[in-house]
């Protein structure tokens, strides 16, 4: 991590940039929050380790309305979603110097703590520099040890894989954490029955609280002013009154990113009631590949997207589905 | 003080059931919130915080205050009736009630508000100790015991049985009711629990968190800090914080159109939304960083200047625990404090 540290004030120092986006260390071992630092000694709160999953993407689109280069430290999956945001213009490539960070897997303190860790004091072998097999965690019920692999957000069991797609220089190495197909949570519920999809995808929107976690922390979601908090329409809506509702929003808004989705998984990670909620995007994604061949959006910023470009072997809307 | 073995909780719930209806902490979809109890409930009491708290038993996240509808030119306005047979709630940790304090300080001063105050009339509160509070609890730091809340009954687990101690009028009723399940009981094995709880409590970090410097009369000095505008940098603005809080009261009142009328509700609004407060004139908070000031300024300042010095903040953590940007109002505490320590 030093290095990193090192790296921002030498690019600080020398003018390249004005600022620095990256993490700040919390107060408690797990909790850092995505940071901006303008002076080389506010850099010392500078921290990247396992629990820094926050993707900083989305901050570009206001860094890029300000003076000078925004230093942003990406991580291969955060990468996706600022080449997204280019392609849609929403971010400004020369205000951006983009270190691209290796990454480890990152945690889920809740995973941690539903393996029965409580009272938290320090926890080790997070850093980029640990192996990230084994967090030795000290708590007021003593020491504990749990395996890295069992506690990582639920993304990274399906990483898209190491590389950046975007970045000026790169810095730190990269473990591989996938352990599953990206498709196979989706496949499962195809599956289901009609009834059963209903039931399980109605047990979970159920606990929607609308508190648009899920939407504010969206890189794909970057209206300047939503259509559910629009107060000249009829469509705004502060709480589900109805189930119809609780169901709307986030089919809606899963209609709204797809094909722009790049499947970061923040939605997922942000949702106070765990609601698994890429699960919307990653069919979308599935159905795109099948209809349209295999398409990544975020990974290349020329490629034509499927659902805004037209050919005349296009799918035809009442074809036979898969 | 009375005991009731934990497998015999159960029973306890049926009867409970068979006259009041009851809420209790369940889980459905690996998540814990409070829900109407059934019988095939997943009941866990053992949960210490649900995700969002028990303020929707009396302040729900939405409920309709009246219905217009239009039937061959005729109008006619249905309002919604208020409250009116008994409920339980069960399992409120010593934070949540204290929220709920914090709650009638708002809709029970004058103008009263009406549908709270039927549910609160009709509502018993049965408390539950903490025996294993978390990292992100600092309940201590507001003056709450979490190992004594105070509500119409109290209870504790305690090895294999919940301990019952009614403490109010309505605790006294409701313990009659069950009474054939209760066995009388002595308090020592509560009070050696309790003694232990608290040696948790010293160990965890936030609970010693201080609070010195905030109050009802340090708004301007607060308010023109300059350190909110670093402070609210990493927030999203989303409402995550003020849904899952027990003591966030603020709402919206909204027409839901039905088609052939309107169903007048209200929901609960959030200061992180960039509609609040929104009037003929506009906005008078039109940057996050003055909706995100506005949070903190109200349960630390606002609210203490205008209710004696009470804070509208008890502690839960679940803002901690649940912030996308692992923000909260300890840092918030703490940023000011370190600033203050550096002059």
């Amino acid at each position: 991590m030093q290095e990193l540290v090192t790296r921002a004030k030498e690019l600080l120092k020398d003018g390249t940039v004005t600022r620095v986006l990256g993490w700040k260390n919390g107060d408690l071992s797990y909790n850092p929050e995505p940071a901006f630092f303008e002076t080389e000694e506010a850099l010392s709160d500078f921290v990247y380790n396992g629990f820094c999953g926050a993707n900083l993407s989305k901050y570009m689109i206001e860094a890029s309305k300000k003076e000078g280069k925004t230093l942003v430290f990406l991580k291969p999956c955060d990468s996706y979603s600022f080449n997204q945001l280019l392609k849609e213009h929403r971010v400004d490539r020369e205000k951006a110097y983009i270190i691209g960070v290796g990454c480890k897997g990152k945690l889920d303190i809740e995973a941690i703590k539903k393996q029965g860790i409580k009272g938290i004091e320090t926890i080790k072998g997070a850093e980029m520099t640990d192996a990230c097999d084994t967090l030795e965690i000290s708590t007021i019920y003593g020491d504990k040890t749990v395996s890295y692999d069992d506690v990582m957000l639920s993304r990274c069991y399906s990483c898209k894989g190491k590389e950046h797609v975007i970045f000026d220089e790169q810095m730190l190495e990269s473990r591989d954490t996938a352990t599953k197909g990206r498709f196979d949570e989706v496949e499962a519920i195809e599956k289901m029955s009609p009834e059963e999809k209903f039931e399980f995808f109605r047990k979970e929107l159920s606990k929607c609280i609308r508190c648009n976690a899920c939407r504010n922390v969206c890189p794909a979601c970057s209206c300047r002013k939503c259509v559910f908090d629009s107060n000249k329409f009829d469509s705004a809506q502060k709480a589900n009154v109805d189930t119809f509702q609780e169901n709307m929003f986030h089919i809606i808004r899963a209609f709204h990113v797809a094909g722009r989705c790049t499947d970061c998984g923040e939605c997922s990670r942000v949702c106070p009631q765990g609601i698994p909620l890429h699960l919307f995007n990653r069919k979308f994604i599935k159905d795109i590949n099948e209809f349209y061949g295999d398409y990544v959006a975020g990974e290349d910023i020329d490629a034509e997207a499927p659902l805004t470009h037209f050919e005349f072997t296009d799918r035809e809307p009442n074809e036979e589905r898969g | 003080m009375f005991k009731i073995a934990k497998n015999n909780l159960p029973a306890l719930f049926r009867k409970i059931k068979e006259q009041r209806e009851l809420y209790l902490p369940i889980r459905a979809a690996e998540q814990v919130n409070y829900g109407v109890y059934t019988e095939d409930a997943d009941v866990a009491l053992e949960t210490l915080k649900t995700v969002k708290s028990p303020k929707d038993a009396f302040f729900p996240q939405s409920e309709t205050l009246y219905t217009c509808n239009k039937e061959e030119n005729k109008w006619s306005i249905t309002p919604e009736e208020l409250q009116s047979q008994e409920f339980v709630v069960f399992g409120i940790k010593g934070c949540d009630v204290k929220g709920i304090e914090v709650l009638d300080r708002v809709f029970l001063s004058e103008p009263v508000d009406t549908f709270y105050k039927a549910r609160r009339d009709h509502g018993i509160l049965v408390a539950l100790a903490c025996n294993e509070p978390e990292d992100s609890c600092f309940c201590k730091a507001f003056g709450i015991d979490c190992t004594d809340p105070k509500a119409d009954v109290a209870t504790w687990f305690v090895e294999d049985y919940l301990y019952w101690n009614p403490l109010t009028d309505k605790g006294n009723a409701l313990t009659e009711a069950v009474k054939e399940l209760l066995e009388e009981a002595d308090d020592s094995k509560v009070k050696e629990q309790q003694e232990a709880t608290k040696k948790i409590v010293e160990k965890l970090p936030y609970m010693s968190i201080s609070l010195d410097g905030w109050n009802g009369d340090v708004l301007t000095e607060k308010f023109e800090s300059p350190l909110w505008e670093e402070l609210y940098k990493p927030c999203l603005a989303c409402g995550t914080c003020t849904f899952v809080c027990p003591t966030c009261q603020c709402y919206d009142i909204k027409d839901y159109n039905t088609g052939n009328g309107v169903q007048r509700y209200r929901c609960w609004d959030s200061c992180m939304y960039s509609d609040f407060t929104m009037m003929a004139h506009g906005n008078n908070r039109n940057s996050q960083m003055q909706r995100f000031r506005q949070r903190f300024m109200h349960k630390l300042v606002y609210f203490p200047a205008n209710n004696d010095g009470m804070y509208s903040c008890v502690g839960c953590g679940r803002c901690v625990d649940k912030c996308p940007s692992a923000l909260n109002i300890v840092k918030v505490i703490k940023a000011f404090s370190k600033e203050g320590g550096e002059k």
